[in-house]
């Protein structure tokens, strides 16, 4: 058998024939990055290679770095190895990273989810040899709900708060969950207010020509509009002046961890919403098994139970040690740090 | 279960007790106005009300349901488990969605398919449940598996409920009470008629007298937390006060009604058959009595006869919990664990309602009645399981202080103060001048060493709040000394605090064992407790009440947490 194209190496993942990293976590000559979420998106290294839309938010967290960027399936020579992207369906401009070298192929996911979110560009399987997985929901209690369901409640909250005359508050991820939101509100309800921490981002999707519907800063609404407005806002905000400006609103949380009561009670808003950018359980399987490899390696999430799983199912899958999922994107909340090894 | 269902789910999304009760009350208004609801909403208020049914389907059962019905592998679903913290949860999470939808109301569910379900065979029952869950819409299996295994945790009280049904009622909520009383005993069936008794219209006889083996409300103690130089202010003169030692054992009342004898505990469970010796007293009572005192566990009794208000042989709490939950009272536990009742209060005398009369008239019905019955038992030599709680006398506040640093070693807990002129009152009342205090001693603490952690459930789920402690087996000059387990707890940290306790449980992992790590000793903790008793169940050899976290001793090493010889000086005649 040949070498792995992929090792977990002190810096992140390291690919020796090409001689770079993916999401690397310390500073390296060249670091490929599958999407700008800030715990993939370290800064430091000399170089940056990621997916054209990717670049205008990595260039946003990083300042002025040196960035090239490739299109979905266009391929360049690195090294030995010839690198590609595909869309992996997280965030905008999100892509698993193929690697060839000597006929053999290797993919590296990032993260992905499988649903098609309207945003970012649909999640495609890759045929190879290894498949690097990511398993943040890595366990069978995490099914998601469609979509169109999930926004369909969180209009409805939107709609019934509106009508009782309180602001609609909700936290979620600036890059990715926000704009998802966004795209799937029912702007006929009322007004949408965006905290600044999230509108720039906004603006670079609206740029690359997403359609979001018109967001407004906080200080332009007066008091009737305020009262039937929704507003996105970080989990930073929420104890900062900012959501003052409300008065009695009613909150709420969007996010995968929202699945579990627990989580829900412990973060004490009046609604959670469990919609994730991340792959559920069955997504995860279906992705797997739409590769055709037989080697799996399960990084950050339930490595242990779901490689475990598919040793079962007589994959050769193991996990592999990351510094993923500890930061932004969706990062367990408080108090869970991992999830525990079976 | 639907309506069910919106119920609990309202309930569970609410963020304040205002929201909650709001929910039950709109809930309650509309079954009131319709017949038809009658026969759920005696199961509704059964349940939210604390009631349990003994355990409707075993936890086997269900485990053995789920991996049939997911095809998962067992260790994936105590994955799952362990991730979630809660079975019910995890059972309709992992469930695959319903082939088809049907709407089956909750006594129906309780009356026909649930109760029944015990008389299957094994295989039947996983059929039946299988068919059912099949049809059931996904939001309602939260709130169906929660009831199944009998953890509701919605953080619903008793009280609340109560405090519902009068609001939705305009009834009297002392009347919604009385009639409260026994609606949760496990093992119910609640029926339409009793939820229509609950919310009917207070007749004009209604005095919210209770009917033959039904117990008067609970008067409950609150804690008595200001600084003790504060009393007298507080207080007034010792001479407006009753004063009596606060046992360590079980509150109960005791009914004599028409020749038949019942008995309550605090949790307003009947207990009667687990304490039969107290049939000896209907003998010595009058007739259509209630006492209300504590039952505790006695030396087995010698030739001597302990007069009427001595407590020179109280047991330990730990003895005590021998008794209860056993199917079985074997003659060899009555003999060495018999219990007594210590009277402290008097709620009905030939039939009349005495809880307006002050405090200190039913006081001195009640000597009467006890000592009478104590020395006609004399008389005839007959040994009687019944006490009187002392009163206690002293000039002032400060020698009553003095005196209650006596209490651990008469094996109480402190004392309790009760206002002289004072009515008996239902619950445990907001405010007023004619509360009964309890007034604690401070728990006795250790020094221990925290070496397993579990994940916590509901609020703290996914969270190691769990704790386990120990203390050293020897001294330090001892090398080979080990950490011996004697207590386990959860309470008493911060939320702040507890995180970074999980962060060190993470980082100190030596093994999982499911749910449970081992860890390596890093952390001291200030473990308080309200009892201690010897236990041949504790691998310490010693069992301690109520065990919480008083402090977190971060400035302590482990190796100066306590020994195991601190804890046995502890123990009642251990030298302390």
């Amino acid at each position: 058998m040949t070498k792995d194209l992929i090792v977990p190496a002190a810096e992140g993942l390291c690919c020796p024939p090409g001689n770079f990293y993916i999401d690397p976590w310390r500073p390296v000559a060249l670091a490929v990055i599958t999407h700008a979420h800030s715990d993939h998106t370290r800064w430091g290294s000399r170089a940056y290679l990621c997916h054209e839309d990717c670049a205008p938010i990595l260039r946003k967290r990083l300042g002025d770095v040196r960035i090239e960027t490739l299109r979905y399936g266009e391929s360049r020579e690195i090294g030995k190895v010839r690198l590609s992207l595909n869309p992996a369906g997280h965030v905008l401009g999100s892509a698993q990273v193929r690697i060839e070298h000597r006929g053999e192929v290797w993919v590296a996911s990032g993260d992905y989810k499988l649903e098609a979110d309207g945003v970012s560009a649909p999640f495609e399987p890759v045929r190879c040899d290894a498949f690097i997985t990511e398993s943040t929901f890595g366990l069978p209690i995490y099914r998601w709900r469609p979509q169109a369901e999930v926004m369909g409640d969180i209009n409805a909250w939107w709609a019934e708060n509106a009508r009782a005359g309180r602001a609609s508050v909700m936290q979620a991820y600036g890059l990715g969950k926000a704009q998802r939101l966004l795209r799937h509100l029912d702007p006929n309800i009322g007004p949408i207010v965006c905290h600044g921490a999230i509108e720039p981002l906004n603006q670079i999707h609206r740029d690359l020509g997403v359609a979001l519907p018109p967001t407004l800063n906080v200080t332009a609404l007066d008091k009737a509009g305020l009262a039937r407005c929704f507003a996105l806002a970080p989990h930073s905000a929420i104890e900062s002046p900012w959501i003052r400006r409300f008065g009695v609103h009613s909150d709420a949380f969007a996010s995968g961890w929202m699945q579990l009561r627990g989580n829900r009670r412990r973060l004490g808003v009046d609604q959670g919403f469990a919609l994730s950018d991340h792959a559920d359980w069955p997504g995860l399987l279906q992705a797997i098994a739409a590769t055709g490899a037989e080697r799996i390696f399960v990084t950050h999430g339930s490595d242990d139970a779901l490689s475990r799983y598919l040793r079962e199912k007589g994959y050769d899958a193991r996990p592999m040690a990351t510094e993923y999922g500890d930061e932004e994107g969706e990062a367990e909340p408080a108090g869970e740090v991992d999830t525990g090894g079976a | 279960m639907k309506t069910f269902a919106t119920l609990y789910r309202r309930i569970d999304a609410a963020t304040s007790t205002q929201h909650k009760r709001q929910a039950l009350t709109d809930y309650l208004r509309v079954a009131i106005g319709d017949p038809e609801q009658y026969a759920s909403a005696a199961w509704t208020v059964y349940f939210l009300a604390g009631g349990k049914p003994r355990q409707l389907i075993p936890t086997k059962l269900l485990r053995q349901f789920v991996l049939a019905a997911t095809e998962l592998p067992e260790w994936l679903v105590d994955e799952c488990y362990h991730s979630v913290g809660d079975l019910a949860e995890t059972l309709a999470l992992l469930l695959p969605p319903p082939t088809h939808v049907e709407d089956v109301p909750l006594d129906v569910w309780m009356n026909e398919r649930l109760l029944p379900l015990r008389e299957l065979d094994e295989p039947a029952r996983l059929s039946a449940l299988r068919g059912w869950v099949d049809a059931m819409p996904s939001g309602d299996r939260l709130p169906f598996f929660k009831l199944v295994t009998g953890e509701l945790r919605i953080g619903v009280s008793k009280l609340q409920m109560t405090q519902a049904i009068a609001e939705a009622t305009q009834l009297d909520a002392k009347h919604v009470a009385q009639r409260m009383m026994g609606y949760t005993q496990a093992n119910r069936t609640p029926q339409a008629q009793e939820f229509v008794a609950l919310v009917a219209p207070a007749e004009a006889a209604e005095d919210g007298r209770p009917l033959r083996g039904q117990p008067y409300p609970f008067f409950l103690a609150h804690p008595l937390q200001a600084p003790f130089p504060a009393f007298p202010e507080l207080l007034g003169p010792v001479d407006d006060w009753l004063v009596e030692w606060k046992f360590d054992g079980i509150r109960a009342q005791f009914i004599h009604r028409a020749g038949e004898w019942w008995l309550w505990s605090r949790g307003e469970e009947l207990v009667s058959d687990s304490f039969p010796e107290l049939a000896a007293l209907v003998e010595f009572l009058p007739d259509d009595i209630v006492l209300d005192g504590e039952l505790i566990v006695v030396a087995p009794r010698s030739d001597a006869r302990p007069a009427v208000d001595d407590l020179s042989d109280l047991r330990p709490f730990p003895e005590l919990q021998q008794r209860l939950g056993r199917k079985l009272l074997t003659p060899k536990i009555l003999r060495e664990r018999p219990v007594a009742l210590i009277a402290y209060d008097l709620l009905e005398k030939d039939g009349h309602d005495l809880r307006e009369e002050p405090q200190r008239d039913r006081r001195v019905l009640l000597e009467e009645v006890v000592s009478r019955a104590h020395s006609s038992a004399i008389q005839v030599g007959a040994d009687l399981p019944l006490r009187l709680s002392p009163t206690l006398l002293q000039p002032d506040w400060d020698a009553f202080a003095r005196q209650r640093e006596e209490a651990r070693a008469r094996g109480a807990e402190g004392m309790m103060l009760k206002a002289m002129g004072a009515p008996y009152g239902v619950g445990r009342q907001k405010s007023g001048a004619n509360l009964w205090w309890k007034w604690k001693l401070d728990p006795m603490s250790v020094d221990a060493v925290l070496i397993y952690a579990a994940r916590g459930h509901g609020r703290r789920s996914g969270v190691y709040s769990d704790y386990t402690f120990a203390v050293w087996s020897g001294p330090p000059e001892q090398t080979d000394r080990t950490l011996l387990p004697f207590a386990k707890a959860y309470s008493g940290l911060s939320d702040e605090e507890m995180r970074k306790v999980d962060a060190t449980i993470r980082r100190t992992t030596i093994e999982n064992f499911g749910p449970v790590r081992s860890v390596r000793p890093t952390m001291v903790f200030e473990l308080g407790f309200e009892g201690i008793g010897s236990s041949s169940r504790h691998k310490s050899g010693i069992a301690v009440r109520f065990p919480r976290m008083l402090r977190w001793r971060q400035d302590k090493p482990v190796e100066d947490a306590d020994t195991i010889e601190a804890l046995r000086m502890l123990l009642p005649g251990g030298g302390a």
